[in-house]
């Protein structure tokens, strides 16, 4: 026991005092912070350059209406067409658009022309036919004599929302079925999302490390010696501990750092944008309507979150953490112990271990649609997908069975998969210049003492 | 009691008989050679004594007790390949394998600043191993296979690499550890080396046992009556004897059955041949070693 305290230590020590990783867990939260800071100014800024927009309005209808946008400014000319298109550039125009004299106005789809003489952006396109097609839709109102109110009356807007939801929220009653509201879904998928890709990265950045490290020794030659002193599966053991955490102390500094530094752009950020901008902006993607982001209220999403079941996530979450660590590194560490100095070869043996991963990242993305269908109840509970899957269901309160079935599977199979990488490490270490294959893996797990 | 004792161990790996019941002993305080042509089991002869590996049958005695999990802080290894956590400062490092020897912090630092002091190198401590040259880093690595005292040492090929001062140095450390009581297997396939350190020896060859006891007996029995004969003069007659070699001033003489050393001076002496030289040829370990494993 003292021996692989000994070894946790040093290998835990030996990673946290390297500048790399001290460079790396501050860097990580500054660059996000850039990266926010960066991309909300390209999308003020750079993303939609203002234009100037000249218009020849044949029809009348467009330019009498009032055009207001932040971004392009509308003149109107009704020099003849030909003249424009040979100086709307010398007029510091961006784009020309010719609006001809529609014959039939009662029709709903009409073609107009631009020119430009460099390529538009969708965006920009749709920004200004949804512009012209406002403006005709105005005046058709106008036209056909309906009241305006009458006119808004129209438009609906329907939300499904969780009937037994409001009723316990009604009664104050903070049980299972209370965090199902269409708002409370959208953040149990984000949450879903980031745990299920947290435990992705966490697999291959700290499990790669493992298999890194296990591989440095072994060319190294140091680990005869140590073999020598302490059993083969105590080094892999400790190895294992030691760099989870290193992996604990990075996530821990992010999990401060981040929200820190996100907050901070987010104030840097909302000096720089205008959010009658970013609604413009929006309702040119198409995604967001309006009313929706005048729902996204702030006290609101905290409510739904500070209403998520974080007795059950939490802890849940923890356990996958390290039980879905500890499975991969493992396999990782006997991977590595296979690999000689030759990376390139040992590439293939990383095949198995990389496939399941990279499934459960794919089912993670059917399992936030269907929390709770056939997939996600299989990816949840075959250990090999769950540390992925079961995180990002969570959310969605899966019946306690299954998280209960799931945990003990994790537990069986750490237990398992350590016992079978220690067959093939306490091999691998000591084999060189041989080329490896699967078969001859299955034959060191065969081997004795 | 002998500090090490097998008995009939075999190590199977799936292909080939690594070691096939093979039966030694290592006395306490001795310097013992392992010895045997590369891929001969030596190594993994070694990796069964230091718990490496297991064997699959056989028995093993450290000190009359049966090899068991304790017995890895009693043994000092250097292994053949060696090397060391090249980020890793001298002084770490050694405290590191020191304290997986079992030793307490305050023991390891005091024992390893002894060692620094004694190989002169105490301002090593900070120095990062990569930083070291190929040839510092042997010392640090005697130094890791020794600092926790262990009963029984175990080299493998501790010179190579090594530039002759620096073999000298090891050399006397061998012999100093041997003093003070320590029991040491020297595995190599260098025989001057064996010949120079080694009290006894075994030589295996395809992980069989095919020689073993002490060298200069083993000399002994190999010894072919072979006697070199240096004169000042001419060549004196020598067509009654075997002439197995000669040169300008010398000849080598085999006797056969009957003759003796005795007699063949007296015919020098009375022949009147200015003698400078009489020695008898004993055979190099390194020929018993190729006709043994050429025989086998």
């Amino acid at each position: 026991m003292n021996t692989l305290w000994l070894i946790i230590k040093r290998e835990y020590l030996v990673r946290v005092k390297k500048k790399s990783f001290i460079i790396t867990t501050l860097l990580t939260p500054i660059a996000i912070g850039l990266l926010i800071i960066l991309s909300a100014f390209l999308t003020a800024k750079g993303g939609q350059v203002s234009k100037n927009v000249l218009v020849k309005d044949d029809s009348q209808i467009f330019s009498s209406t009032k055009v207001d946008s932040k971004l392009f400014t509308y003149e109107f000319s009704k020099a003849p067409l030909d003249r424009l298109i040979e100086d709307y550039k010398a007029q510091s125009f961006d784009i020309l658009v010719y609006i001809p004299n529609f014959e039939d106005i009662s029709q709903t789809k009409h073609n107009v022309q631009y020119y430009s003489q460099e390529k538009l952006s969708i965006s920009t396109i749709e920004s200004i036919e949804n512009k012209i097609a406002s403006a005709f839709k105005e005046y058709k109102i106008g036209q056909s004599g309906i009241e305006r109110s009458v006119y808004d009356s129209f438009k609906m807007n329907i939300d499904l929302e969780n009937g037994a939801a409001n009723l316990a929220s009604g009664e104050e009653n903070k049980g299972f079925e209370d965090t199902s509201s269409k708002l409370s879904i959208k953040i149990g998928t984000a949450l879903g999302g980031v745990m299920g890709f947290i435990m992705y990265l966490v697999i291959f950045i700290y499990g790669g490390m493992v298999m890194r490290s296990v591989m440095e020794e072994k060319i190294n030659r140091i680990v005869e010696v140590i073999i020598s002193s302490v059993k083969p599966t105590q080094l892999m053991l400790g190895k294992i501990l030691g760099v989870g955490g290193v992996g604990l102390t990075q996530l821990g500094m992010w999990l401060i750092l981040i929200p820190l530094v996100t907050i901070g752009a987010g104030f840097i950020v909302g000096g720089a944008t205008d959010v009658a901008q970013l609604q413009e902006l929006s309702n040119q993607a198409g995604s967001i309507s309006a009313e929706d982001l005048n729902k996204f209220d702030f006290a609101n999403v905290m409510r739904e979150i500070s209403n998520m079941n974080w007795i059950l996530i939490i802890p849940v979450f923890i356990i996958f953490f390290f039980g879905g660590y500890f499975i991969y590194s493992s396999l990782f560490a006997a991977i590595g112990s296979a690999m000689g100095d030759d990376m390139g070869e040992g590439q293939q043996l990383m095949i198995p271990i990389m496939l399941p991963v990279i499934l459960a990242f794919i089912m993670m993305q059917g399992t936030l649609q269907n929390p709770n269908g056939g997939m996600a109840i299989f990816g949840s509970l075959f250990p090999l997908t769950s540390p992925i899957i079961m995180p990002s269901r969570l959310a969605f309160d899966p019946p306690l069975w299954q998280v209960g079935i799931s945990i003990v599977l994790l537990i069986l199979s750490c237990w398992f998969f350590a016992w079978l990488a220690g067959r093939i490490y306490r091999v691998g270490i000591l084999m060189y210049g041989k080329k490896v294959s699967f078969k001859e893996l299955a034959k060191w797990i065969a081997y004795k003492g | 009691m002998p500090i090490l004792s097998l008995n009939k161990v075999v190590k199977q790996y799936s292909n080939h008989l690594a070691v096939n019941h093979v039966s030694f002993n290592v006395e306490k305080q001795k310097i013992f050679g392992l010895l045997g042509p590369n891929g001969a089991g030596k190594t993994s002869l070694i990796r069964i004594i230091t718990t490496i590996t297991g064997a699959d049958e056989g028995e093993i005695l450290i000190d009359g007790e049966k090899l068991n999990s304790r017995h890895p802080q009693q043994i000092g290894y250097m292994p053949e390949e060696r090397g060391l956590y090249k980020k890793m400062k001298v002084g770490e490092q050694l405290m590191y394998l020191a304290q997986l020897k079992g030793l307490s912090k305050d023991e390891a630092k005091s024992k390893i600043s002894h060692w620094l002091k004694k190989f002169e190198i105490t301002d090593w401590w900070d120095k990062r191993i990569e930083e070291l040259s190929k040839g510092m880093q042997q010392k640090i690595q005697f130094i890791a296979t020794v600092v926790h005292e262990p009963k029984l040492i175990i080299l493998d090929e501790p010179f190579s690499g090594l530039d002759p001062i620096n073999t000298n140095l090891i050399k006397s450390e061998i012999r100093q550890l041997k003093e003070n009581g320590t029991s040491i297997i020297f595995s190599t396939h260098r025989m001057e080396q064996v010949e120079e350190i080694c009290e006894d020896i075994v030589l295996i060859n395809q992980g069989k046992l095919i020689l073993e006891g002490n060298v200069s007996e083993i000399k002994q029995s190999f010894k072919e009556n072979k006697y070199k004969i240096t004169f000042a003069s001419d060549r004196p007659d020598f067509s009654n004897y075997k002439v197995v070699g000669e040169s300008n001033n010398s000849a080598t003489i085999q006797l056969q059955e009957g003759e003796k050393a005795n007699d063949l001076l007296k015919y020098l002496v009375q022949t009147g041949t200015p003698i400078i030289g009489f020695n008898e040829i004993l055979p190099s370990l390194n020929e018993i070693f190729i006709q043994k494993v050429e025989n086998n």
